[in-house]
């Protein structure tokens, strides 16, 4: 074997456990699932290997999943909205800070690395019945009695917005800091105001980092079963919450593969059209 | 002015993200049987029951087997996969990077469901094997992600040095490559350790009855209601989760200034 061969080959080599890993790991269960979802559930409990539409139509045509779908983009849309409210002037003043950038990015990123279910849970701690608001509530003689505030949209949201904040924060910041600041001294100097530079001139360029931000809040948040559990209500669950409750309390396998491709379709269709947009390099950027 | 008033924003923000978790720091060491306000004094008897609860420690033996097993192999799958895409010219390597990154571009959810239904369909059952491979697919593009950023920066012309004073490939690979790369690998292992440790989404679809990691184990334990034990235990996470990256962050720059000096 001469070495051009071998130095053609080497790569390959390198890549074949990982391509491997990710192809039989993900790619070909998600097609067996997208076969999955056209077999049948029978009563007995076995599935009948065939090729039905029943799931797809009761995926499809059910007005249960229907509104939870749609509820589920709803929060999910609030969720990327209120990080972006308050993520993005946070990332601003990082990026344009005279101080240690580094280490305001790494306090912010902290709650990032700190468990996901322990930031979910600590919330019960703050607006719980015994909780921080309701001690302080009773003991400023404001309420008599402690207020439930929690177990609904709202702290669903609440619950997503601070797990979901610091890839805001990251992203922007990261488009923020490539911006050259003399262009905004430039826009003042021509007679622009502080503001309007940072209008025209400072947010258009940061727009990459908003998206890449925002298309993570929503996917992430749009994906989520766990929040949903512990900060909602009986009737908050979130599209997630059927793909669990199908394949793990119900065992309907294959309603369970039909609901999990819908939800990939929709989460998906809005990766394809970042990317068709904006490409995966502004993404990786804000991960890496 | 509008300086004056993004910094506040800013400190709101800050707020908003450290206060639930300081609550929860806090609490745990409170005295009181209750894990609730107000603190009635200053105690560790939590963290004592913690560690003489049966339950959590296995939890934690489990996680903890858990992700090296994951850092372990997602690692080596990672940078290996980083070595081609950085040093060689490969034919569509855009596409490859994206095939390899596609498991996070996936809702994690769905991941979970193929997996497991997969693997079932191969009589492969709910069982450490499936997590563990669930973990690995998970944690593999964050791995390429750290490890290929890392990557870019080592020079090549070192290796070729040592190639043309006469060492052999596999010479330089172990004696030169290896330690240049060293950072960027316990980074990448780092990095899909804590993901690993972490991560409930997936494993509640995977775990086999009976047996807990440990944020599984917290959620099984939220069910009840929220005892100071599960402060405590918060407490702990928090330590190793913020804990461990800091103190990788710490030695990646202790190693690359002795270098640098």
């Amino acid at each position: 074997m001469s070495v051009e061969t071998r130095e053609a080959r080497q790569p390959w080599i390198l890549l074949s456990p990982a391509l491997g890993a990710v192809a039989l790991l993900l790619f070909v269960p998600l097609v067996f699932i997208a076969v999955y979802s056209f077999w049948l559930r029978t009563a007995t409990g076995a599935d009948q290997v065939g090729f039905f539409l029943d799931n797809w139509a009761e995926a499809l045509t059910d007005e249960f999943y229907r509104d939870i779908l749609l509820n589920t983009l709803k929060i999910a849309a609030i969720t990327t909205l209120v990080c972006a409210l308050m993520g993005y002037p946070a990332a601003y003043f990082i990026a344009r800070s005279k101080g240690n950038k580094a280490v305001l990015l790494l306090l912010l990123m902290l709650p990032f690395w700190i468990s996901y279910i322990i930031r979910t849970m600590s919330w019960i701690n703050i607006l719980g019945v015994s909780g921080a608001v309701n001690w302080l509530l009773t003991g400023l003689g404001i309420v008599s009695e402690p207020v439930q505030m929690l177990y609904n949209e709202t702290t669903v949201i609440l619950g997503l917005v601070h797990f979901l904040l610091p890839f805001m924060v990251l992203n922007v910041f990261v488009s923020l800091d490539g911006i050259d600041t003399t262009l905004e001294d430039a826009a003042n100097s021509l007679g622009a105001t502080k503001w309007q530079a940072f209008l025209q001139v400072t947010l258009p360029l940061s727009l990459p980092g908003l998206a890449a931000g925002g298309l993570l809040c929503f996917v992430l948040g749009a994906g989520t079963y766990i929040t949903p559990l512990v900060l909602g209500g009986p009737t908050d669950a979130m599209f997630a919450n059927l793909v669990f409750e199908a394949i793990i309390t119900q065992l309907n396998w294959p309603l369970g593969s039909a609901l999990s491709l819908m939800l990939l379709a929709v989460l998906g269709a809005l990766v394809l059209i970042y990317n068709r947009y904006l490409g995966m390099a502004q993404l990786m950027k804000g991960l890496g | 002015m509008g300086w004056t008033l993004v910094r506040i924003w800013t400190l709101l923000v800050y707020s908003f993200m450290f206060l639930p978790v300081a609550v929860v720091v806090l609490l745990s060491f409170n005295a009181s049987q209750f894990g609730s306000f107000p603190m009635t004094g200053f105690s560790f008897r939590w963290f004592v029951e913690l560690a003489q609860n049966e339950a959590i420690l296995r939890a934690f033996r489990t996680s903890i087997i858990l992700g090296l097993m994951t850092a372990a192999i997602s690692t080596t799958l990672g940078v290996l996969a980083s070595l081609a895409l950085v040093r060689y010219r490969v034919p569509g390597a855009n596409m490859i990077s994206t095939l390899l990154i596609a498991p996070i571009l996936v809702p994690e959810v769905v991941l979970a469901v193929a997996l497991l239904l997969f693997l079932n369909f191969l009589n492969v059952n709910k069982s450490f094997a499936l997590l563990l491979a669930g973990h690995v697919i998970f944690t593999l593009p964050f791995v390429i992600l750290v490890v290929q950023a890392r990557l870019v920066s080592i020079r090549r012309d070192i290796e070729e040095a040592a190639l043309s004073l006469g060492a052999s490939p596999r010479q330089t690979f172990f004696e030169v490559t290896l330690p240049l790369m060293l950072p960027a690998v316990l980074a990448g292992a780092l990095f899909a350790f804590t993901i690993s440790f972490d991560d409930i989404t997936g494993t509640l679809f995977w775990k086999p009855g009976g047996v807990e990691t440990v944020p599984t184990q917290i959620f099984a334990m939220l069910r009840n209601s929220i005892s100071p034990e599960i402060n405590a235990l918060g407490t702990v996470m928090i330590l190793l989760t913020v804990g461990l990256p800091l103190l990788g962050l710490a030695l990646a720059r202790a190693l690359s200034t002795r270098r640098g000096g």
